[in-house]
């Protein structure tokens, strides 16, 4: 069974999410995993292994993202290689990049999966409710599709360099009518939600916008980024590119400090992949204790203030 | 212009969720419905889009007798028409989904409505299958852009945008095509006592679709267990803060 591979990568470094899911490639169906990428220098080590790797090489690939024609590129090579399942990761641009092969190829496809088992028809579990729930599941294909849900799998990187074949697409020219055409970069100086190291998020309890100001400069100290929760963002407090949990942000960071948020579960599948969580609330029962390393319980306001003035002082 | 808005009814879930025997249910004797909030941004913006270019806004659904609910919902804010793919409640995997709604857009199109957009929300907040809107795009062949925050219609084209890496991504799009969208694109309104009366009269266009089969099919649902932490008490208030700071600082998190 030949389990073909779809990864993402930034000048030929293949992205984290991407080795999770060749990772599970290689459970699945041992060596005979293959992958494909669109552009970039892939010599040395990638952390794929010695695998072939096919590697999109057109000109018109090269202005920027377009979804369709990634997924045409990645049909093509399931279709010459003899794919029993093509995998991506479950990011945005994975799980868009997956329906698209599905779609070409007229075949199901199981986002977010958390474990595949060989089986006929194939068996997956997945992820639902953003991750509240899993889904024990059946599919019934040739190529089947599968996204991997991000930070389900522990990367297992495989040595040695990729064998590296080029080609290609046979791209037609609805596929290129959607492309990025343009790119506006985050404002210089400011730490991204799904890459800080800490995360200090507010909720409902800090009782405004104004409370926020405690946040930032908490968020300030630590290098960090401030987040929050939906009720947040629905009272207008905050920009909803800050709001965390199942239709905002997924964060990871190595801490969360999460104040005045009472935990609903949308919120905490958005935060339950950050290494360490640490609570802030008035309410002892809140759900988000449950989720938590540690928890004070006071009002948010005045604990962050304190542990501001706590770590400005050094001692 | 004419823009359509999918839905989709699901329960309204905030605490732990129970299923019922079987495992293939969720419990939802103590639940409402509604839809993901991605898809009542959905609704909202074709609500808004018809309020500045004229046309007309409607929303469509697939699912159970019950789901008639959640159309009117979005009539109250002020979708004009409403579609009702009817089923026998079970569940429709995601190509099953798509080609009925495909096929429903044709059967406008032959009954002389078109529509210049087909908005999604990104995915559906139940089963998260990330993958209609593009199926429902290869299916009529119009193009499709996904997790889109911010649109912009302008003669026959759109401008969208999606978050990447902390800062945006945008593409250009030329009409009729397939949007699916997030929440945080627009903030919702509230339905006000004249449309929810104009919704409980709203004539409903109901259709039944033949189910042509699932190739994802559901075994059972699992809630998955074990991730209570045994949380460590600090203290109460700010007397607590040292001890909070002492952990930053033994993690190393502090430059």
């Amino acid at each position: 069974m030949t389990v073909l591979v779809f990864v993402e990568h930034e000048d030929g470094a293949i992205a984290e999410a991407s080795l999770e899911a060749a990772t599970l490639a290689r459970r699945l169906a041992g060596d005979d995993v293959q992958a494909v990428a669109m552009g970039g220098d892939h010599a040395g080590e990638t952390g794929l292994g010695p695998i072939t790797l096919h590697v999109a090489d057109d000109e018109r690939l090269a202005g920027g993202y377009a979804p369709a024609a990634w997924g045409r590129a990645v049909a093509d090579v399931a279709g010459r290689v003899g794919a029993a399942v093509v995998m991506a990761p479950g990011t945005d641009r994975g799980n868009e990049v997956a329906a698209y092969v599905a779609a070409f190829l007229g075949q199901p496809m199981a986002a977010n999966c958390t474990d595949v088992r060989p089986a006929d028809p194939l068996e997956v579990t997945r992820v639902r409710w953003g991750g509240s729930l899993l889904e024990e599941a059946t599919l019934r294909g040739s190529p089947a599709v599968i996204t991997v849900s991000p930070h389900a799998v522990g990367v297992e990187r495989a040595p040695g360099a990729a064998s590296v074949a080029t080609f290609r697409p046979p791209l037609q020219d609805d596929d290129l009518r959607v492309r990025v055409t343009a790119k506006e970069q985050p404002p210089a100086g400011k730490v991204s939600l799904g890459e800080a190291r800490v995360v200090v998020g507010g909720g409902r309890g800090m009782g405004g916008a104004d409370g926020f100001q405690v946040l930032e400069e908490l968020a300030g100290l630590l290098g960090g980024a401030v987040g929050c929760s939906r009720a947040v963002t629905s009272a207008g407090w905050r920009p909803h590119t800050d709001q965390i949990g199942q239709t905002g942000a997924r964060i990871a960071p190595d801490l969360y400090i999460a104040c005045g948020i009472s935990g609903a579960i949308q919120h905490i599948v958005g935060c339950k992949a950050a290494k360490r969580i640490m609570t802030v609330n008035t309410d002892p029962e809140a759900p988000i204790l449950a989720q938590s390393d540690w928890a004070i319980v006071g009002d948010a306001r005045a604990v962050v203030a304190a542990l501001v003035a706590e770590l400005r002082s050094g001692a | 212009m004419n823009v359509l808005a999918c839905v989709k009814r699901v329960p309204a879930t905030a605490g732990r969720i129970r299923l019922v025997e079987g495992d293939r249910e969720i419990d939802t004797r103590y639940l409402g419905f509604t839809v993901s909030p991605h898809e009542e941004c959905a609704v909202e913006e074709a609500v808004r889009l018809v309020e500045a270019n004229g046309g007309s806004a409607t929303v469509l659904t697939l699912g159970p007798e019950e789901s008639v609910d959640q159309l009117r919902s979005a009539v109250a804010v002020g979708a004009q028409r409403a579609v009702h793919l009817a089923t026998d409640g079970r569940e429709w995997d995601p190509g099953a989904t798509a080609g009925a709604i495909a096929d429903a857009v044709r059967a406008d199109r032959d009954a002389g409505m078109s529509y210049d957009l087909l908005l999604f929300g990104n995915e559906a907040a139940d089963t998260g299958d990330y993958q209609v809107p593009v199926r429902v795009a290869h299916a009529l062949g119009l193009p499709c852009v996904t997790g889109i925050k911010q649109l912009s219609v302008d003669d026959g084209r759109a401008t969208a945008k999606r978050e990447a890496s902390g800062g945006w991504e945008v593409f250009d799009v030329p009409l009729p095509a397939v949007v699916a969208v997030r929440e945080g694109i627009n903030l919702p309104r509230f339905a006000s006592v004249p449309g929810r009366l104009r919704a409980r009269k709203a004539a409903i266009d109901r259709r039944e679709p033949a189910w042509p089969g699932n190739a994802l099919d559901m075994v059972r649902l699992v809630v998955p267990g074990g991730e209570d932490k045994r949380v460590e008490m600090l203290g109460q208030g700010p007397e607590a803060a040292p001890a909070a700071a002492s952990i930053i600082r033994n993690l190393g998190l502090v430059p």
